[in-house]
Order: structure tokens, then C-alpha cells, then sequence
């Protein structure tokens, strides 16, 4: 682990929240941009040339804004929700490496040459605040779990209906989907042999991307993370059409409700960076793994270029995702996790490890992926039809019986 | 004071506040948000020993797993809005003598410890760890941790189903329904 | 200059443990009193994971023993709410002053 050094860290602690900050503010205006553009709309264009002044004005209402406590709440708990959302969105992201990173060294054969090496991981600079910390991804599943919290206290403490029934709604949700989303990456991590971020980036610019050896699991995986960051069509705990706001129906529109929606546009943000590295590589490009060695600024660059492409395909299909995908039934949301992704993420730890243990081709595992994929979609499809019939014959019989009554 | 000793001094305030908060709130909500931040406080000073699976595991399992059950657990059973149960002042002067005359105690025995020299060496990481739990040693002739893990995971599996049964939904009987019985 | 040793961490986990001795005694709420239950938990596991620290023998056992911890006590808690949920559903209280049912 590079050594501590409190200045710096605190620097690029102050850089990062910058840069989250930044770009969630223009998330807000990009989702309103993509939602006029997919339903043919212009969008925000008033304040500013394209309405690119837009998320300062949205900030300075949300600051000016009379911030209203209703009388029946309580007000601790009131308080403390949307620092606890935002506080773990934020947190989440300080093992993220958010540009080109070295692994820190593997164990040596002999403790001088460990240290030789750790000596030289000392050298080099990687764009995260914390790297080469050995849990790197269990410590963004530990934040994550947090996250929950906000969601609970927002619904208990407002003392209203709507606001409890949007909360259990989604821990119940939370909870659910971070079973299959842990399951996804644990093929990942069988294969790059490390917790470390960084290392599986590494792994992958020599052996190739996970999304090819293993689709099954990104599938899994951007699944439950649509379900984690409460985004349609998965987004029931504050489905505006049956609980006017979910969770957040009693925050007046001030920094309070702010907070609590920055916090999902920064989880999104994270999320987004996860993909990037876990399943597209991080850094590295086709044709490009040769710049690996290289340190001048122009290959910092384009890899800074790479990544952040990935990030924004990433963003951009949450965005478009919303406006394409009508929303679950809370029923078929929880089913869909337990009865369906569950036992196919176990189906795929399963190959995996049997890849693994034999040493087969790693091609071999794309192949028991899109076969398990298949698999699990044939028997959707005869269940759903076996359902169908058998309701059919069930509302044809109360039809026969009406009729014998009459 | 170092910046090692003025990080534990707060993450050691913080969990004995916490704790604190989980003994005197009556409200059971409030008491389980206390418990909630003594849990954080003890996984950071987790993260301070230098055991970062530890930390990460107190995260997912305690705070996003067990106190989530808690707190659900909590929220089913008041009733109205905000209850509170007090607590008399009887029970109050037995229970805090007796946990303070424990505490002393504990305080005069632990601080007879000779003060062992903070070794700077890192903890053995998730590797070492798993490999024990697994049954193989971290140096020959330690001993390996199989047994114990095996029984934890037919535990837990016990548990598992255990807590299904119990929780399950009851069929009513229907029999006792007033309309059926004159039929 | 003082310097926190084995000591200190050995006093904090006392004070946690005298924390939870106070909620399991005057606590009247059986949820109240599993949390207490869990504080003496988390106060044995500090214990551990300190003396994993600094006890030269005991860097791994420290950290196995507080993995076992973590996972009984999750186990626990689980079997513990679904009997406390039974008992809810059958007498619509947690206090444990009125769970007499099975005394003569």
C-alpha cells in the first residue's frame, strides 16, 4: 500500500468530489436533454446557449429554497437520511481508480524482492484515493450496504404512508439485488485472483475483457444495478404514478431532497465505473495494449480518454434505459431476483469454477454463459405459457360454473 | 498526539457515544440507529487494526444484513408512530450498578495487561485468512481452521431453514369461517 | 504524550460489553435486549481483532475467531426475530414481561 500522506490524499479527495459533483449536476441536465430528445421534445434552453446554465440555477433554487420541516416527523432521523444517502454514495467511490492504474505488486518469492517491488508501486501514481487497498471491491459492496439506510430512515421518519410504503418497498429491493449482484463479480474475481481493482484491470489488458468471456455476468450484474440505484424499470420505491414521491415525498423541494437525488446520480456515476473496470477493461483498448508501458502525457491522456468513454456509454444507457423500458410489478421485481437471477448467477459461479478447476479455454466459459442464458429463457418462456393456459382454463371454468348458476 | 492516536480517539468516542445511545434512547428505533453507528465505529476501528477484511465483512454482514432485519424487525412490532417504552428508575440503579461495578472490573484487570509494542507489521490479508479457514496453514505446524468453518456453514444452513419455518405464513383454518358452517 | 496500546482497546470493549450488560437488564423490549446481546458481541470481537493486533501469536486466530463471531451472531439474530415475530403475531406485544405462557 502506498505510504499515507495527508496533504495529498486530502487533495485528491477534494478533486474527486469536484469532479462527481460536476458531472452529477450535468447528469441532471443530460437525463432532461435525452428525455426531450426520445420523446421528441427540445428539453431545458432557456437558461443559457443550450440550456447549459441550467443545473445553476437548479442548484441555487434548491440552496434558496425555504426548507420545511413538517411538524410530524422526526426530525433526527429527518436530518440524518439524506446525509447518510449522500455520505455512502460518496464514500463508494474512493477505491475506484478513475484513470490509468498500475497492480500493486503479487507476493514474491523472497521478502527483498517484495519489497523491491513494493518500493517501486510506491513510485508510480494511480489516480485513485485509496489504492492498492487489498479489498478494493468488498469495501464498495460494504459502502453500498449503507446505502439502504437512508432510504429506511427517509420513509420511517416521515410518519406518512406513501413515504413508508416507498421505503420498505425499496429496502426490500436493495436487499434482494445486492445477492445477485455480489454473485455476478465472484467469476470475475475467480479468474483475476484479486479483490484489487486495479489488478483485474491488469488481468484483463493481457488476457482480454470479462464482457467476452463472461456475458452472463455483466447481464446479471448492470441488472441488479439498475435495481441498486433505484432506476427504471426498476424504480417502484418512488413510482410517482402510485406513491406521489416514495421515500422522499415529504422533503420539500430544498438542499434536503437535493442531497437525496445527487445521491442516486453519484451512485450512478460509481456504478458506471465499476462496469467499465470489472467487465470493459478499465483503461485498455484493443489494439492499443502496447501504450501499456508507455508514461508519456499523451498516453495518460488517451487513456484518461478510454475510460471516461466507457463511463459515459455507461451513463448514457441509464439515461436511455428510462425512457425505453416500462416499469415492473413489484411482485414480478422481487420473483425476478430470487426465482431467476439467484439460481442462474449460482449456475454461472458453477461454470466458472468448472473452467477454472480444468483449466479449460476461457472461450469455454463465454460458451456455458450464452448456453445458460438460453437455457434460462426457455423455461421462462414454458412457464409463462404454462401459467397462461392455466388461467385460461381456470377463468374458463369460473365461466362454465356462472353460467350452471344461472 | 499523533495522527494515529487522534483517529482512534475518535472512532473510540464515537462507538462508546453509540453505545451509550443504544442504552438510554427508549424509543426501539432510535436505539437500533444508535446501534447501527457503534457497528460503524467498531468496523472503522477495524480498518485502524489493519484487518480490512474484518471491517468489510462487520459492513455487509452486521450493518447491511443483521441490523436490517433489526430495524425492519423493530418497525413491525411498535405501535403508533414514536413509542417509547421507559424505563423505571428500579431498573435503572440495579442494571447500571451492576453493568458499572463489571465495568470497573474489567477497566482495573485490562490495564494490569503489560503493554505489548504496536508491531508495524500488516495483518495476514484475505489470502492467509481464507487459506485457514480452508484448512491450509499460513506456516507449517499452525493450526488450520476446517473444522470450525465446516460447522458455521451447516450452522447457518440449520439457520437458514430454521428461521424460514418459523417465519412462515399460517394457514388459517378455514373451518371456523361463520358462512361456511350453516352450508 | 500517551499512547494508545492493547489497554485502551481492552477498556473500550469493556465499556461496549458494560453497554450491552445495561440493555439486556433493563430493557423490557425483546428486540431491545438482542441488541444488547449484539453489543457484547461486538465488544468480544473488538477484543480479538485487537489482540490480533498486538499479540505477536495471535495474528491470524484473532481474525478467524471474529469472522466466526460475525457469522453466529448474524445466524442468531436471524432465528431470534423470526421467534420474536411468532410471539407478536400470537400475543401482538415484544415485551417480554407478558411472553409467561409456559410458566405453570
Amino acid at each position: 500500500m502506498p505510504e499515507f500522506n495527508l496533504i495529498y490524499t486530502a487533495l485528491m479527495i477534494g478533486g474527486v468530489i469536484a469532479f462527481v459533483m460536476g458531472t452529477v449536476a450535468y447528469l441532471i441536465l443530460a437525463e432532461r436533454k435525452v428525455a426531450a430528445w426520445v420523446q421528441d421534445r427540445l428539453g431545458p434552453n432557456r437558461v443559457g446557449p443550450w440550456g447549459l446554465l441550467q443545473p445553476i440555477a437548479d442548484g441555487g433554487k434548491m440552496f434558496l429554497k425555504e426548507d420545511v420541516i413538517p411538524s410530524h416527523v422526526d426530525k433526527v432521523f429527518f436530518i440524518l437520511a439524506p446525509i447518510v444517502a449522500f455520505s455512502t454514495a460518496l464514500l463508494s467511490i474512493a477505491v475506484v481508480p478513475i484513470g490509468p492504474s498500475t497492480p500493486p505488486p503479487a507476493p514474491q518469492a523472497t521478502v527483498a524482492e517484495y519489497e523491491a517491488a513494493q518500493a517501486a508501486y510506491q513510485e508510480t501514481f494511480t489516480f485513485a484515493i485509496q489504492p492498492g487497498l487489498d479489498i478494493g471491491i468488498l469495501y464498495i459492496f460494504a459502502i453500498g450496504s449503507l446505502a439502504v439506510y437512508g432510504v429506511i430512515l427517509a420513509g420511517w421518519s416521515a410518519n406518512n404512508k406513501y413515504s413508508l410504503i416507498g421505503s420498505m418497498r425499496s429496502s426490500a429491493q436493495i436487499i434482494s439485488y445486492e445477492i445477485p449482484l455480489g454473485m455476478a463479480i465472484v467469476g470475475v474475481l475467480l479468474f483475476a485472483g484479486s479483490l484489487n481493482l486495479e489488478t483485474i484491470t491488469d488481468w484483463q489488458s493481457q488476457h482480454g475483457w470479462f464482457i467476452l468471456f463472461q456475458p452472463l455476468a455483466f447481464l446479471l450484474f448492470i441488472t441488479s444495478v439498475y435495481a441498486e440505484t433505484n432506476r427504471l424499470p426498476f424504480d417502484l420505491p418512488e413510482a410517482e404514478q402510485e406513491l406521489v414521491g416514495g421515500y422522499h415525498t415529504e422533503y420539500s423541494n430544498s438542499m434536503k431532497l437535493g442531497l437525496m437525488l445527487l445521491a442516486e446520480y453519484a451512485h450512478m456515476i460509481t456504478t458506471s465505473f465499476l462496469m467499465s473496470i470489472l467487465f470493459f477493461g478499465g483503461w485498455s483498448l484493443f489494439g492499443l495494449e502496447n501504450i501499456a508501458g508507455e508514461t508519456g502525457i499523451g498516453a495518460l491522456l488517451l487513456r484518461f480518454g478510454i475510460l471516461g468513454a466507457k463511463v459515459f456509454g455507461f451513463v448514457f444507457l441509464f439515461l436511455l434505459v428510462r425512457w425505453t423500458i416500462p416499469r415492473f410489478r413489484f411482485d414480478q421485481l422481487i420473483g425476478l431476483a430470487w426465482k431467476v437471477m439467484i439460481p442462474l448467477a449460482i449456475l454461472h459461479l458453477l461454470a466458472a469454477l468448472l473452467v477454472r478447476h480444468f483449466e479449460l479455454p476461457y472461450f469455454a466459459l463465454t460458451a456455458l454463459s450464452v448456453l445458460l442464458f438460453f437455457i434460462a429463457g426457455a423455461a421462462s418462456v414454458r412457464t409463462s405459457s404454462a401459467q397462461k393456459t392455466r388461467r385460461k382454463q381456470a377463468r374458463s371454468a369460473t365461466r362454465e360454473h356462472a353460467t350452471v348458476g344461472a | 498526539m499523533t495522527f494515529h492516536d487522534a483517529l482512534f480517539l475518535i472512532l473510540a468516542t464515537a462507538s462508546a457515544v453509540s453505545a451509550l445511545g443504544v442504552v438510554v434512547s427508549s424509543s426501539i428505533i432510535r436505539s437500533a440507529i444508535w446501534l447501527l453507528f457503534m457497528l460503524m465505529g467498531v468496523s472503522g476501528l477495524y480498518f485502524f487494526l489493519g484487518a480490512e477484511f474484518l471491517g468489510a465483512a462487520q459492513l455487509i454482514v452486521y450493518v447491511g444484513g443483521t441490523m436490517v432485519l433489526v430495524v425492519f424487525g423493530g418497525m413491525l412490532t411498535t405501535r403508533g408512530p414514536f413509542d417509547h417504552v421507559p424505563v423505571g428508575l428500579v431498573g435503572w440503579v440495579l442494571g447500571g450498578g451492576l453493568s458499572l461495578a463489571l465495568f470497573a472490573l474489567l477497566v482495573q484487570a485490562s490495564l494490569s495487561f503489560v503493554s505489548h509494542p504496536r508491531t508495524d507489521t500488516a495483518l495476514p490479508g484475505t489470502g492467509p485468512l481464507g487459506l485457514t479457514l480452508l484448512g491450509v496453514p499460513e506456516t507449517p505446524g499452525q493450526t488450520a481452521y476446517l473444522l470450525p468453518f465446516e460447522i458455521v456453514s451447516i450452522h447457518l444452513l440449520v439457520v437458514l431453514i430454521a428461521a424460514a419455518y418459523l417465519a412462515r405464513a399460517k394457514r388459517r383454518p378455514t373451518s371456523t369461517h361463520p358462512e361456511a358452517d350453516h352450508g | 504524550m500517551v499512547e494508545f496500546g492493547f489497554p485502551a482497546f481492552l477498556v473500550l470493549s469493556a465499556f461496549l460489553f458494560a453497554c450491552g450488560l445495561t440493555c439486556l437488564a433493563t430493557k423490557r423490549n425483546a428486540i431491545g435486549i438482542l441488541m444488547g446481546v449484539e453489543l457484547i458481541l461486538n465488544a468480544a470481537n473488538l477484543n480479538f481483532v485487537a489482540a490480533a493486533r498486538f499479540v505477536p501469536t495471535f495474528r491470524l486466530e484473532g481474525q478467524v475467531f471474529a469472522v466466526l463471531v460475525i457469522v453466529l451472531a448474524a445466524a442468531e439474530a436471524a432465528v431470534a426475530l423470526a421467534i420474536f415475530l411468532n410471539f407478536y403475531n400470537n400475543h401482538a406485544t415484544v415485551n417480554v414481561e407478558n411472553a409467561t405462557d409456559l410458566k405453570g
